[in-house]
């Protein structure tokens, strides 16, 4: 069982996928948490859990053949929420890997293309990063500035992309640009020249992981490097599906790491006439809303879950997800840092850390904002979205 | 090389224990359980073994309540081949004496070469289970070894024993032979993902006392030869003191308190 479980939804798991969920927790716990502090600090990711991880089978765990692990759904979700209770980073490193580099290879490339790199992805031996977002163009990646044109057997790149985790790092990147078809994904090997990458340090979210800006620069690529089975934006939003989906229990995670934090630190609390803060009204309420809403979003993955693996779960159900869930968890962390006062604010407790990572959970992979409005086209049939 | 694993389920190390009303047990709802961390060297050694000598298989014996399938299953997710379960009401309060017996009976017909456990289960720290198992099969016993090293022949084992003052021990034994892990003999692998789907599928059975020719009597609460009377937590421990100011001044108030106080001096 891992907390909290108030409807206990452990019976609803089957004993594999509980066991999936605890193994990475215990890897979480045993391997990444007692160093989570020094990384967080100085601003990079402990790049020698890469081989434990895919030893696991953590990189792309719910895509089928090709050296992966061919979990569920579920299962894979459930290694999202554990990767998060550690710390956001830690699962945006999982995502970028599994959902943003290896899916769309997986998903869109020619047999020659998965071959060649998915079975190093999922051995962590080739790291992905997944260029999108530019830093001009968000929310509106159909206005996107990077294009490739076609030169004889080549395509030639020119534009950048931001806010790119693992762009440094990377040694594949699958990057989108405009083309005279639209909008396709194209793989970009690191040292391509004309490729270049900068890394972000001065953030103050997600510090254990790594984040880029990358720059295209009359980048010529063959053209066998197009991801051919890619047509328009929809197929880099299929693939942020696949993040947001695992997102979706990731922030169940991180919010469950807060919650757990602060209960135990209110109840060890002494303040008022010798008792611990957890029996003022006060605090208990504050517990209570918790926890109702951790249960809530924990209802949520599950069902989506389910959806998800029964080929059922639609994109605007995968948004509500997201919106909803991290809306939960960014709450949680707040509470949970003001119930731990001052001691919230330091890093011998996980809650600040929890707190800045969510700031940019909430805001990537479709902000809050943008998810209403797949919602309320949804809902409406009206996009709002120009 | 057909190695045999001792294996017991026990609450997550993390656990507060809580202590039934009737002070008859512990209360076991809610605990996380998870296999015994020295048993989970074992299972590693016996799979380096397997991962050596080719065509070696690792079955997986343990004995407790229907839950411990789930231990016995992230065995065969590590790597193991077969899992045992004793599980039979008629056990429940059965003691070291009458758990080693049961589980030499289930072990007997399997000819194992090489049984492998962890040195005490981290639950009630008996520490004894191993030892006369080795009794009850006849066989020679290693007990709290960090490192284990099979001849390639596989007739021999070769154990090292850390013992008093920082010497090793180092013990030659015949196989088949029962070794018990202590802390270092290894790095525990995790369950691959993949590995937990595929042990599902992998050969696992329940035995009960009827199947294993065994009585009530002579295993379970009635077979024991050691009754718990109750259980309690041990007492709170007093806060620690702090003896502020300069080393030297600290030390004499200490030695003072050692003398006067605490009358250790």
């Amino acid at each position: 069982m891992r907390e909290p479980d108030f409807y206990l939804l452990d019976e609803l798991l089957t004993p594999e996928e509980r066991m999936v969920r605890d193994t990475v927790a215990t890897f979480v716990e045993r391997e990444f948490l007692p160093k989570v502090n020094e990384h967080f600090d100085k601003v990079s990711f402990p790049m020698e859990l890469v081989p434990r991880m895919a030893e696991l089978g953590i990189f792309g765990a719910n895509l089928k053949g090709y050296g992966c692990a061919g979990m569920n759904d579920m299962s894979y979700g459930l290694i999202m929420q554990e990767l998060e209770r550690g710390d956001s980073g830690l699962r945006s490193f999982a995502t970028v890997q599994g959902a943003l580099s290896m899916f769309p290879i997986w998903a869109f490339g020619n047999e020659e293309q998965k071959q060649k790199w998915l079975p190093r992805m999922a051995r962590g031996e080739a790291l992905g990063a997944f260029g999108l977002t530019e830093p001009d163009f968000g929310s509106n990646p159909k206005a996107m500035r990077t294009r490739a044109r076609k030169s004889g057997k080549k395509y030639i790149l020119n534009g950048a992309k931001m806010w790119i985790t693992n762009g440094t790092i990377a040694e594949i990147a699958v990057v989108w640009a405009q083309t005279e078809q639209g909008i396709r994904g194209f793989l970009v090997e690191k040292g391509t020249p004309g490729f270049t990458t900068h890394e972000i340090k001065q953030k103050y979210s997600l510090r254990c992981s790594i984040t880029a800006e990358l720059f295209f620069e009359d980048c010529e690529i063959p053209e066998e490097n197009l991801l051919p089975g890619t047509k328009g934006l929809g197929s880099a939003l299929a693939c942020l599906d696949q993040a947001r989906f695992g997102i979706s229990f990731g922030s169940v995670g991180a919010a469950a790491a807060c919650f757990i934090c602060a209960r135990d630190y209110a109840l060890k609390r002494i303040q008022f006439g010798g008792k611990p803060i957890a029996s003022h009204q006060l605090m208990q309420e504050k517990l209570a809303d918790m926890l109702t809403e951790i249960t809530k979003a924990q209802l949520v993955c599950f069902r989506l879950g389910r959806l998800k693996e029964a080929g059922k779960a639609n994109w605007s159900q995968i948004s509500l997800a997201k919106r909803s869930n991290l809306r939960m968890a960014r709450d949680v962390a707040r509470t949970a840092r003001e119930i731990l006062g001052a001691a919230g604010i330091v890093l011998d407790f996980p809650v600040i850390r929890h707190f800045t990572n969510l700031e940019s959970v909430y805001t990537y992979e479709g902000t809050h904002d943008i998810h209403t409005l797949i919602l309320g086209q949804a809902i409406t049939g009206i996009p709002a979205f120009e | 090389m057909k190695i045999g694993v001792l294996m017991k389920q026990v609450p997550d190390t993390e656990t507060k224990i809580r202590i039934k009303d009737d002070a008859s047990g512990i209360v076991v709802d809610g605990i996380k359980w998870v296999m015994n961390p020295y048993d989970e060297y074992a299972v590693e050694e016996a799979l380096r073994i397997k991962e050596k000598k080719a065509g070696s298989t690792v079955t997986i014996i343990s004995m407790g309540p229907k839950r411990s399938v789930e231990t016995i299953r992230t065995g065969l997710a590590m790597g193991a081949d077969s899992g045992i379960l004793i599980d039979d009401p008629a056990l429940e309060g059965a003691d070291c004496y009458a758990t080693a017996k049961a589980l030499a009976k289930v072990m007997e017909p399997e000819n194992f070469d090489l049984i492998l456990c962890g040195k005490q289960a981290i639950d009630d720290d008996s520490a004894q289970v191993p030892q006369m198992v080795a009794e009850f099969l006849g066989m020679p016993q290693a007990m709290v070894i960090d490192k284990l090293v099979v001849s390639d022949d596989g007739k021999k084992a070769t154990c090292y024993r850390r013992i008093e003052g920082g010497a090793k021990e180092v013990l030659e034994v015949d196989l088949p032979a029962i070794v018990a892990a202590e802390k270092g003999l290894n790095e525990p692998r995790y369950a691959s993902l993949p590995g937990i789907m595929k042990a599902k599928s992998k050969p696992f059975k329940e035995i009960n006392l009827g199947a294993l020719g065994l009585k009530a009597e002579e295993v379970g609460a009635k077979g024991a030869k050691l009754k718990v009377k109750k259980y309690f937590l041990p007492a709170e421990k007093a806060p620690g003191k702090i003896i502020p100011g300069e080393p030297e001044d600290a030390a004499r108030a200490l030695v003072k308190m050692l003398r006067e106080e605490a009358k250790v001096v």
